[in-house]
């Protein structure tokens, strides 16, 4: 390997064969940077939708009533299912010591929010101060909603930063008064979440005061859970899921609803749904794997050929080689070392090049599904060995050959 | 210094076999100068590939200054090869893309020699078959009879027991035939032992023994007076 006269050797054939190198190399470059790219498009997408599930809780399991589509219990089907604030009280009570933030809705559409000569449509949500965590709000001024807030039912409000920018331009909100249906409420803060737009045309109030203020009694809309994180992805999972099941046995069994019955009690895990995409990207992955290892094969095919063909032109040369007292062993040093050595430095080439791409233009790629394609130091070592291995097995054949030949015919005169 | 008795040889073609060696029994003094001589077919190629250890005799036995050769591996072929054996082909047979003196220093890089020694030595068998000025050249800026020359040395670098000689001359015209017969008379005189095959009369006499092959089986063997190439230059 490191013999300086195997690398002259090495040196003198390729500095003979220039075009015939370089083309060898070009296959072998291009299947690694084809690899690479893929790759780097496989993390770019995984990094994407990983974006797209920072919106909410990652872990949020989020639970709406819908109608009964089955007869169940003398009960008609087409019921709608309204859950009541003494469904989330005994759910805190059976899954308290689970659950690491929780909270309950009342939610009104449509609600006109007044300030002075301005006023707009808009979706005003009572709920538990936990809904900033669940909602992934982040607040720009003031404070959000607080327990005491729902102790004493106040008329206080948390805008979203749409509705500060239609109702109060550039003027601070926090202690102004807005009108909701002829009721006062004070802004105490504004929000942002990266939702978008939608999400932020929203006001967020105690639920207590909505259900009183907009005639809710004890109604509630929807309800929210996160669960105490396990120690993996996997458990958390799990854990997930088997609380899903419970929730929803709870509910159909307090609201009379057949168990077969999925149309009533809609039940949205996020991490299912992550896990699910996870699932996917790692799918994808493989597959770009696989189709990048295929673009190798050929490369390293078409290496093997090369190195066919030298052997069978230098059939004559290994034949006075083995003469003059060359072993078999060094025969096959002698094609292996070249055949590494060709596809090893093509292959850094290919890798070097695709990761400058990825460097350069891979952080302009803003697409909803991509973002920041990268590849990974690990990635790069293993293409590395994928290299080496490629150019032992690319010249292992042609190796094999050379080492056949018996010298008596290498040497016989045409 | 090579002791052959009772060797056969035949070659397989499809459903026939080709005999081409019926029992040769041959004997090389240290220090001979013997040409071998016969028409194509009379198996001379073969008796000397199997005396080059390129070739395995069927029967018979094979004995190189002590050492019976037998069902030897590759590897300990080459290794024979390298250390017995000084090769002449008619064809030269140099690597075309290394430089005179790299073609010679090449059995001593299979000998494990390091570089530098590998060197000094190939330089001085260049020098002993007068090219030393030509060391740094490809086989492709030499004649005809400066490449023989240069296979010459190369086939003495690794100093062998022995130096085969497959028509050494067959690709010269006469005068240079007659300088590089010259210069293996020489290296003979220095008391190596060489082996010449040949199909030319003139050059049969420059050796000190004609063997004669016809058919497989050696029909005469004699002496002769040997005429120095010199003299016809």
């Amino acid at each position: 390997m490191f013999d300086l006269d195997r690398w002259n050797e090495i040196f003198e054939t390729i500095r003979k064969n220039k075009l015939r190198t370089f083309l060898t190399g070009l296959s072998v470059a291009s299947g690694i940077f084809i690899l690479v790219i893929l790759l780097g498009i496989g993390e770019g997408m995984r990094n994407g939708i990983a974006r797209e599930f920072e919106q909410d809780a990652s872990n949020l399991i989020f639970v709406f009533p819908g109608v009964t589509s089955k007869e169940y219990k003398g009960l008609n089907p087409g019921r709608p299912i309204q859950f009541k604030n003494q469904d989330y009280d005994q759910l805190l009570r059976l899954y308290g010591d689970k659950l690491d933030k929780s909270a309950s809705l009342y939610q009104k559409w449509g609600q006109v929010i007044t300030y002075g000569k301005e006023s707009g449509s808009y979706q005003i949500f009572g709920s538990f101060p936990a809904y900033q965590e669940l909602e992934n709000h982040t607040l720009t001024s003031g404070r959000y909603i607080n327990i005491n807030d729902l102790d004493r039912s106040e008329k206080i409000m948390v805008i979203g930063q749409r509705i500060k920018l239609d109702l109060f331009k550039d003027k601070d909100p926090v202690g102004e008064y807005l009108q909701v249906s002829g009721i006062t409420f004070k802004v105490v803060g504004v929000f942002t979440d990266p939702g978008g737009e939608r999400e932020e045309s929203r006001a967020v109030i105690p639920i207590t005061t909505a259900q009183k203020a907009f005639g809710g009694g004890n109604d509630i809309s929807n309800l929210y859970f996160t669960l105490n994180p396990e120690e993996n992805f996997d458990a958390s999972v799990a854990a997930s899921t088997q609380f899903s099941e419970e929730l929803s046995e709870f509910l159909k069994a307090r609201h009379t609803v057949a168990p077969d019955d999925n149309s009533a009690i809609h039940i949205n895990n996020s991490l299912e749904n992550a896990k699910r995409f996870f699932t996917l990207m790692d799918m994808i992955k493989y597959f770009f794997w696989g189709v990048g290892i295929c673009t190798i094969i050929a490369g390293v095919v078409g290496v093997s050929n090369i190195m066919l063909i030298i052997v069978k032109e230098r059939t004559r040369e290994i034949g006075v080689r083995k003469a003059l007292g060359a072993q078999p062993l060094s025969i096959i040093g002698m094609v292996l070392h070249e055949s590494i050595f060709v596809t090893a430095i093509a292959g850094f080439l290919g890798l070097i090049f695709s990761l400058a791409l990825l460097e350069f233009v891979g952080p302009m790629i803003e697409t909803q599904y991509i973002y920041n394609p990268t590849v990974n130091f690990t990635v790069a070592i293993n293409t590395v060995l994928i290299l080496v291995v490629a150019g032992a097995v690319a010249g292992f054949f042609p190796a094999w050959r050379a080492a056949r030949i018996k010298p008596i015919i290498a040497l016989r005169d045409e | 210094m090579i002791n052959i008795s009772n060797l056969h040889k035949s070659y397989k073609m499809g459903a026939n076999s080709l005999h081409v060696l019926k029992g040769i029994d041959f004997k090389v003094a240290e220090g001979e100068l013997v040409s071998i001589m016969g028409s194509s077919g009379s198996g001379k190629s073969t008796l000397l590939n199997i005396l080059g250890m390129l070739d395995e005799a069927d029967e018979g036995s094979y004995i190189l200054d002590g050492v019976q050769i037998k069902n030897l591996s590759e590897k300990q072929a080459a290794k024979y090869r390298n250390k017995f054996l000084g090769f002449i082909f008619q064809s030269f047979n140099l690597i075309s893309y290394k430089s005179a003196l790299d073609n010679v220093a090449l059995p001593l890089y299979y000998q494990g020699l390091p570089r530098a020694e590998r060197m000094d030595k190939a330089m001085s068998y260049l020098e002993k078959v007068g090219l030393a000025k030509w060391a740094g050249h490809l086989p492709n800026e030499l004649s005809g009879g400066q490449k023989q020359r240069v296979a010459i040395a190369r086939a003495l670098a690794s100093d062998p027991k022995v130096l085969l000689a497959d028509e050494p001359t067959g690709a010269l015209d006469t005068k240079t035939s007659y300088e590089v017969m010259d210069l293996i008379q020489k290296i003979n005189d220095e008391g190596r032992t060489i082996l010449v095959v040949t199909h030319e009369h003139d050059i049969a006499q420059m050796t000190k023994r004609i063997v004669n092959l016809k058919d497989g089986l050696i029909i005469e063997d004699t002496l002769v007076s040997q005429v120095r190439a010199i003299e016809n230059v």
